[in-house]
């Protein structure tokens, strides 16, 4: 209650502030839910993860049992979804939640309590779709869950329920994530931070969050519809009745494409950040950068139809999609070669947090060169639905997004967490998990040459398939490095966080190059005492050349004005859970008072939120002791 | 403790004007700025999702499955009805809107229960419509056209209903709080959000029941 009392020293409204877990349930704090989005995120990469190595014990020689087939469909399409929709992402949404304000020296999001409400959709959208595992109807067409597979006739059980619904949950939480993140960006930057000295960061940040709100009203529509034709009789994608299932491709992709840049750019982003600091010099052409963004977040757009070249739209369609594929590959190297020059000359340190961002470059272009012959449709036609393609995406995606999450941590965590990770642990879990994810994809591309086909549990022995048992226990075996990588990245975060927090504000020996690095570690609750001026492309390096030891100001120091935390995000997002279950049980339950009772719930809350409005307290910086616990 | 008045500026203006309430109390501060700009960029990804709805509902409408199709369905009598009372209902939320602007708290509420009006009236129509409709032998599930004429125009009468709630909601707000420059970016999105509806209405309008009746 001290804490409260303080709190409330310039301000006269009852703001109650909560400690311990209520703390957590109710934060509308950017830095807080950046790190809860860490948190579930990490929890379901590890689920993802435990899914992955089962399918590499399975496949690891011909004709295994671990798994049954059914159970094996089960954990591809579970893998693939937790992977991309409750790994990848919320751990993005984690870093820019956590970093984005302090880049662009803003105090707060736009939308504090709609940020807290997205994490909590996301959230119950992911523990819904897990739940599906405790009930024994576990989805299993697919992370693209294809009409017919999908539909009522071949996917009896609940399953597939649970993926529509459960998406459904979490997508709404990064719709609202990604308007808040646009908004902020557009609105809340410090004075002098014009949008062509943003930090790269923040501009994947910026387009990511823009395909995003472009993208993911198609998938509601494409979930929506499909949950009509399984739940409530409806027949768009099905052909006895007049439906159509290359539609659902086309839904499916449409937003599946922009899908993988919303991934990767945030991703570039963090590369962008790292390679620069380590290599002490100013990124290079950080305006092609922007350019490169700009352009690859417009063509995410126009490439869906790569996926869909054996669907049989024809060539004109296919050789036109498959121009439009190819010009990515333009602004990406851009990317790529801007990346090398920065450290061209530059004075590289080899920390962790470099190593992964060096370690991502030549990885990542692998899997872009296998995007491009994969772009060639009469190529596809050959690679379609085989483990090139498998091979493929995981080059850019754990290539890709998971080197550049990990860089991310690495570089962010003292900022985060007010101590740094431990060096000699990280180099170690670096070089494990490069040598195991080369040696668990690379022999993909191969396997897939010689014809072995995704999402099949099993396979026939040597006198069938020559090879493929021996190259297949090769993957399996880099498999396992990264599992112990994986375990030693826990373990490191562990020790680490039993440490004091004594991480300087500037913790990589003074090379911070923007905003974020100007302020303590980890972050006061209000981020900056006073409102900084920019005056260039890397804020803070260019005050430092300048000989300068802070920011200078842009207003007096004086009470900051600070959102309330609140329960309801949490409440809201449970109601929208209860009237999920609701809607899937119907039958059981003999009727919708469930599902209406839940969202009666969350419409509860949404005018509750309207009608009280929120005045907020007050924090003094200059009273900072008593207002920090 | 609880007893200190506040030093927030925007909050407590009593009933209706003060002298202090700004030009455009809608823009005054940041949190009104961010939410107009926030709803702005809501607006665009609602056009993604109505768009999506119409490429699903132009690709399936011929898929009649022998049930009666556009032409014999659609009449655009009723249909003329409702888009007069939908687009008028537009109208009068601008006029809510410059009542702000003037404002004056009593016309703005006047302005917005017309327009709730309007809307239920249009709300009525398309339920008397989709009665009938189902009656001919056009229901939800008797077709992938069915089913795609319904998502679509179902989810824009949804749409209408929540409009309804808020908009109703919101002149209580007005009632109770006055025009602060908290209620007024309130009014404001609300206004967005009333002209979004009309124009995927005129969207419906054409390429649901003129192209239908063109066959």
């Amino acid at each position: 209650m001290a804490n409260a009392a303080s709190a409330h020293a310039h301000d006269g409204h009852h703001v109650k502030r909560y400690g311990g877990l209520m703390d957590w349930l109710t934060t509308v704090d950017h830095k807080k839910i950046g790190i809860l989005y860490l948190l579930a995120g990490a929890f379901f990469f590890i689920v993802g993860g435990i899914e992955a190595m089962l399918i590499r014990l399975q496949l690891m020689a011909p004709g295994l049992d671990v798994v049954s087939a059914q159970h094996y469909n089960e954990i591809i399409t579970m893998h693939g979804t937790t992977m991309i929709f409750l790994a990848a992402m919320p751990i993005l949404f984690g870093f820019i939640n956590a970093i984005l304000p302090l880049q662009i020296g803003a105090r707060d999001v736009a939308f504090p309590f709609v940020n807290a409400l997205g994490f909590w959709l996301f959230l119950f959208g992911g523990i819904l779709l897990n739940i599906s595992w405790f009930v024994g109807e576990v989805p299993d067409a697919g992370w693209t869950a294809y009409v017919p597979l999908s539909g009522e006739q071949f996917s009896v059980h609940r399953g597939v329920d649970f993926f529509l619904m459960g998406l459904q949950i979490a997508g709404f939480g990064s719709l609202i994530g990604a308007i808040n993140f646009l908004v902020t960006i557009i609105n809340m930057r410090a004075p002098g931070m014009s949008f062509m000295r943003m930090p790269l960061f923040t501009w994947t940040a910026f387009i990511a969050s823009a395909l995003i709100l472009f993208a993911f009203p198609a998938f509601t529509i494409g979930l929506v519809l499909l949950t009509f034709d399984r739940l409530f009789s409806g027949n768009i994608f099905d052909p006895n009745m007049g439906g159509n299932i290359v539609l659902w491709q086309h839904i499916f992709w449409i937003f599946g494409h922009p899908e993988v840049y919303i991934l990767i750019l945030p991703a570039f982003g963090i590369i962008s950040e790292v390679i620069p600091t380590f290599a002490k010099k100013r990124l290079f052409g950080y305006s092609t950068m922007v350019f490169a963004i700009i352009l690859i977040g417009f063509l995410g757009f126009m490439v869906w139809v790569h996926h869909m070249f054996t669907t049989g739209l024809g060539p004109v369609a296919n050789a036109l999609f498959a121009v439009a594929t190819m010009l990515i590959a333009v602004p990406t190297g851009i990317k790529v070669f801007n990346w090398l020059f920065t450290m061209w000359g530059g004075q590289i340190r080899f920390n962790t947090a470099n190593l992964f961002a060096i370690g991502f470059v030549p990885t990542f272009v692998m899997g872009g060169v296998t995007g491009v012959m994969l772009a060639v449709p009469p190529a596809d036609f050959q690679f379609h639905d085989s483990y090139f393609v498998v091979a493929h995406f995981h080059y850019v995606i754990v290539g890709g997004i998971v080197l550049g999450l990990f860089a991310g941590l690495f570089y962010w965590f003292p900022k985060m967490f007010g101590r740094s990770l431990d060096e000699t642990l990280g180099k170690w879990i670096f070089w494990l998990f490069l040598i195991g994810f080369h040696l668990t994809f690379f022999i993909q591309h191969f396997l897939g040459m010689l014809g072995m086909p995704r999402r099949v549990y099993t396979y026939l022995d040597e006198s069938q398939n020559p090879g493929w048992g021996w190259m297949n226990a090769l993957s399996t075996s880099g498999a396992f490095l990264m599992s112990i990588a994986t375990i030693l990245l826990l373990v490191n975060i562990v020790i680490t966080m039993k440490k004091p927090k004594t991480a300087p504000a500037d913790p990589w020996d003074g090379l911070g190059r923007t905003l974020e690095w100007t302020i303590a570690s980890p972050a006061p609750e209000y981020n900056f005492a006073q409102t900084p001026i920019v005056r260039g492309i890397d804020a803070w390096w260019k005050e430092k050349m300048d000989g300068k030891t802070a920011m200078t100001p842009a207003e007096p120091l004086g009470p900051i004005h600070m959102p309330s935390p609140s329960i309801l995000p949490i409440i809201m997002s449970f109601g929208l859970f209860v009237a999920a279950v609701g809607f899937m049980y119907s039958d059981v339950l003999n009727g919708y008072y469930v599902a209406i009772g839940g969202l009666a719930i969350t419409l509860f809350c949404m005018f509750l939120r309207s009608v009280y409005d929120d005045h907020g307290f007050h924090l003094d910086p200059t009273e900072e002791e008593g207002v920090q616990s | 403790m609880s007893s200190v008045t506040h030093s927030d500026p925007h909050a407590h203006h009593g009933h209706g004007v003060g002298e202090e309430l700004p030009h455009e109390p809608e823009r005054a501060t940041l949190e009104g700025r961010n939410k107009i700009l926030g709803f702005w960029l809501f607006l665009g990804g609602e056009c993604v999702l109505f768009g999506t709805l119409f490429a699903v509902y132009l690709t399936l409408r011929n898929s009649t499955l022998g049930g009666p199709s556009g032409v014999e369905l659609f009449d655009l009598v009723l249909v003329a009805w409702a888009t007069f009372l939908l687009l008028t209902s537009s109208l009068t939320s601008v006029f809510a809107i410059q009542a702000m602007h003037m404002k004056n708290v009593k016309q703005i509420m006047f302005w917005l229960g017309i327009t709730v009006l309007l809307g239920a009236g249009f709300l009525g129509l398309e339920i008397y419509e989709f009665y009938h409709y189902v009656h001919e032998g056009h229901s939800f599930s008797s077709s992938a056209f069915g089913t795609s004429f319904y998502s679509l125009v179902g989810f824009h009468g949804a749409h209408v209903a929540f409009g309804i709630l808020w908009i109703s909601l919101l002149i209580v707000q007005l009632w109770k709080k006055g025009l602060t420059v908290v209620t007024a970016p309130k009014i404001y999105v609300s206004a967005l959000y009333w002209h979004f509806i009309d124009v995927v209405w005129v969207f419906i309008f054409t390429l649901v029941y003129l192209m239908g009746r063109m066959g």
